[in-house]
């Protein structure tokens, strides 16, 4: 009979990745304190928020895998995402125009 | 079945379960059988809405007549507040979903059972325990909540009654609702029968779809928020009370952010059960299919988009009000799509006007009241009119009580004799039809003439102009209350002692009417291909049903 692998396809990258991007957050995490004490003006939200979703994206494809997983599940992310960009844009109708 | 077995029948779920004994409280509270769940699902609802029922009675007493009539202000804003909690988070949100979504979506897609059978059993215990933790805080130290259901800060974070533990089940209630969802998207798209494709899907699996993604995506927004007010009463920590710097409407943002696509958890289910009955009963394919089953999910997309319809008064910008307003809009246009095609589906249909189908029908008009006056309340001039009056209690409630809790009970009667393989009195059924919406419009309609009145909402006393319309609406509270009773004792009677019911009583095609009443434990003694669309009726000549 032929040998069935059993095995789930697993992509073995070793510990090396999760430990370069927990080093990336960290970095990420205390540019956004610093920037926090430096005057942007209107810009240091946007700045805020661009540097939360980048942190974000490093935990979703790798700390939570999603990067080698099937294409369904990044579609529904996608649109779980999109959902959420979505709310943000229409809250920020109240925030800046208040 | 030609081998010589075709007449013993298959032993019902009720006679064999998933745990090892099969009777007992113990093979229902263990089990993982989607039939059973939904079943516990049904009891616990009905028992908590009946709760919630007698707390609007009591209400409506203490509104009898001008003054102090049964209770005091407190006692008034208690009852409210309980009463909302009961009726949104225990009720009506995961109603239909729970119940007859665990019940008839695997049968409906020719499943053995839901994706996560395990899970399922999982939400249950969490609403359990979410509704437990309701009771308790009860009795906590402060007394009982006081906010109204929509926790409203700064006031939430002030009040000194027992406020986090209440928010904290309604946390835990949410993640029954999340579960549950995710376990119908992964059913819906892993579960379907061989040759159930998603065009022949029945339109109640394309709702509960629809409703299942907006479960899963919306109902972390209301967790966190709830959190952030536990954290702020807690720890004083200012996000919403602007004495500590925060922003009391950033709550409300966040809060309808949720609760806006909630109503649409509420209003989809049902509008896929009608879309199941009026075929059914109208002995004609839906007309439509395919609009039909793009507008539920357009409806769940549109529903994100137009939260802040609930803030006009609340000072937000002037920008985010036109917006609003206008996105408000555009959401019913699905709804419309909707109607249309269940009108057309009925135009030239054989219709059997049996109370499953009459119960539509009160549907169709009340919720036609109630989402016409959401396009007053959805203009934002005539809305700061009758903000925070009783224009908005009677709008919410011919939504949501004449909408979903009306199809609540539509679904009961038409699904009843294949949960319990028993017939209920159809007479008595009609007359309960009818009673009920006699009883809806008097306890409901005189509070739009209030609202407009000037009659503000969440109060225990009013001005003496208003005695004659309050005392009616009263009245009404005694005839609903008498009807929602007489609608358990029939169906309760039924399960006692009434006649066994035809396998397909109605002459239904979608597939939880080819399997016998009460299913087997495994749903189906045979496999199922499915070779049809769903709402083929030249099928009923093969089916074997109930002619007249
Ligand atoms: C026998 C049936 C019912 C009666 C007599 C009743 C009566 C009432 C009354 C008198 C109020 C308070 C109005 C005020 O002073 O502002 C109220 C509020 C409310 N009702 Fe009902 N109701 C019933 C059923 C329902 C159902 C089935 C639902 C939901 C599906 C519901 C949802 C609500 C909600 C959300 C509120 C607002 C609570 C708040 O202000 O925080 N009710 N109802
Ligand atoms: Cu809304």
């Amino acid at each position: 009979m032929e040998h069935v692998n059993t095995e789930h396809k697993t992509h073995s990258h070793g510990y090396g990745i999760y430990v370069l991007v927990w080093l990336a957050l960290i970095a990420l995490t205390s540019i956004t304190v610093t920037v926090a004490g430096v005057d942007f003006g209107k810009l240091a939200l946007p700045i805020a928020l661009f540097i939360a979703a980048v942190k974000s994206a490093l935990v979703i494809n790798y700390f939570m895998h999603i990067k080698f997983e099937e294409p369904i599940f990044k579609v529904f992310l996608l649109l779980s995402g999109t959902t959420l960009l979505v709310i943000f844009i229409l809250t920020f109708f109240d925030v800046f125009y208040r | 079945m030609a081998d010589g077995n075709a007449h013993v029948a298959a032993k019902s779920f009720y006679e064999e379960g998933t745990t090892k004994k099969s009777t007992g409280i113990t093979s229902w509270l263990f089990s993982t059988d989607h039939k059973r769940i939904g079943l516990m699902y049904l009891v616990t609802i009905t028992a908590f809405f009946f709760v919630g029922a007698l707390f609007g009675v009591l209400m409506r007493l203490e509104l009898m007549a001008p003054g102090e009539t049964i209770m005091g202000a407190q006692e008034y804003n208690t009852l409210f507040t309980l009463h909302g909690v009961i009726m949104i988070f225990l009720f009506i949100i995961p109603g239909i979903p729970a119940i007859f979504g665990n019940f008839f979506l695997p049968l409906q897609l020719g499943a053995k059972d839901v994706a996560f059978p395990r899970l399922n059993l999982l939400s249950y215990w969490i609403y359990l325990i979410g509704s437990v933790l309701v009771i308790l805080s009860l009795f906590m130290q402060g007394g009982p909540i006081d906010t109204g259901w929509t926790f409203y800060v700064p006031y939430s974070v002030r009040t000194t009654t027992s406020v986090s533990l209440p928010l904290f089940a309604a946390f835990v209630l949410g993640f029954s609702s999340i579960l549950t969802g995710l376990n119908f998207i992964v059913t819906i798209h892993r579960m379907r029968a061989p040759g159930m494709n998603f065009f022949r899907m029945p339109l109640f699996g394309w709702s509960i779809y629809a409703t299942a993604w907006i479960q899963v995506i919306a109902t972390p927004v209301v967790g966190i928020t709830i959190l952030l007010v536990i954290i702020e009463r807690s720890f004083g920590v200012g996000i919403f009370d602007p004495a500590l710097g925060g922003d009391p409407i950033l709550f409300q943002h966040l809060f309808w952010i949720y609760s806006h696509p909630a109503v649409y958890i509420m209003i989809l289910p049902a509008m896929g059960v009608v879309s199941e009955i009026i075929p059914t009963f109208s002995r004609r394919t839906i007309f439509g299919y395919t609009p039909i089953a793009m507008s539920s999910l357009a409806i769940a997309f549109v529903g994100y988009l137009v939260w802040a319809h609930h803030m006009f008064t609340s000072g937000m910008s002037d920008t985010s009000r036109v917006i609003f307003s206008l996105l408000t809009y555009i959401v019913a246009l699905p709804s419309g799509v909707k109607v249309f095609n269940w009108v057309a589906t009925m135009y030239k249909g054989s219709i059997d006007p049996k109370p499953p189908f009459l119960w539509v029908m009160s549907f169709v008009f009340l919720f036609s009241i109630g989402g016409l006056t959401g396009l007053v309340l959805g203009s934002i001039t005539a809305d700061i009119h009758v903000h925070d009056t009783y224009f908005v209690v009677s709008h919410f409630h011919y939504v949501m009580f004449g909408g979903t809790g009306t199809i609540v009970f539509a679904a009961l009667y038409y699904w009843f004799p294949k949960m319990f393989g028993k017939m209920y009195n159809i007479k008595w059924a009609n007359i309960n039809a009818l009673f009920y919406i006699i009883a809806f419009n008097v306890l409901y309609f005189p509070k739009f003439i209030m609202g407009y009145q000037g009659m503000p909402r969440r109060y225990y006393d009013y001005l003496p102009e208003f005695a004659d319309l309050q005392m009616l609406s009263t009245i009404g509270s005694w005839i609903m209350f008498a009807t929602l009773v007489s609608i358990f004792l029939n169906l309760y009677l039924a399960i006692k002692k009434g006649k066994k019911a035809h396998n397909n009583p109605w002459g239904g095609v979608t597939l939880e009417w080819q399997t016998s009443s009460p299913p087997p434990l495994l749903n189906f003694d045979r496999e199922i291909t499915v070779n049809h669309e769903p709402y083929d009726f030249s099928q009923l000549k093969e089916l074997d049903y109930e002619s007249k």
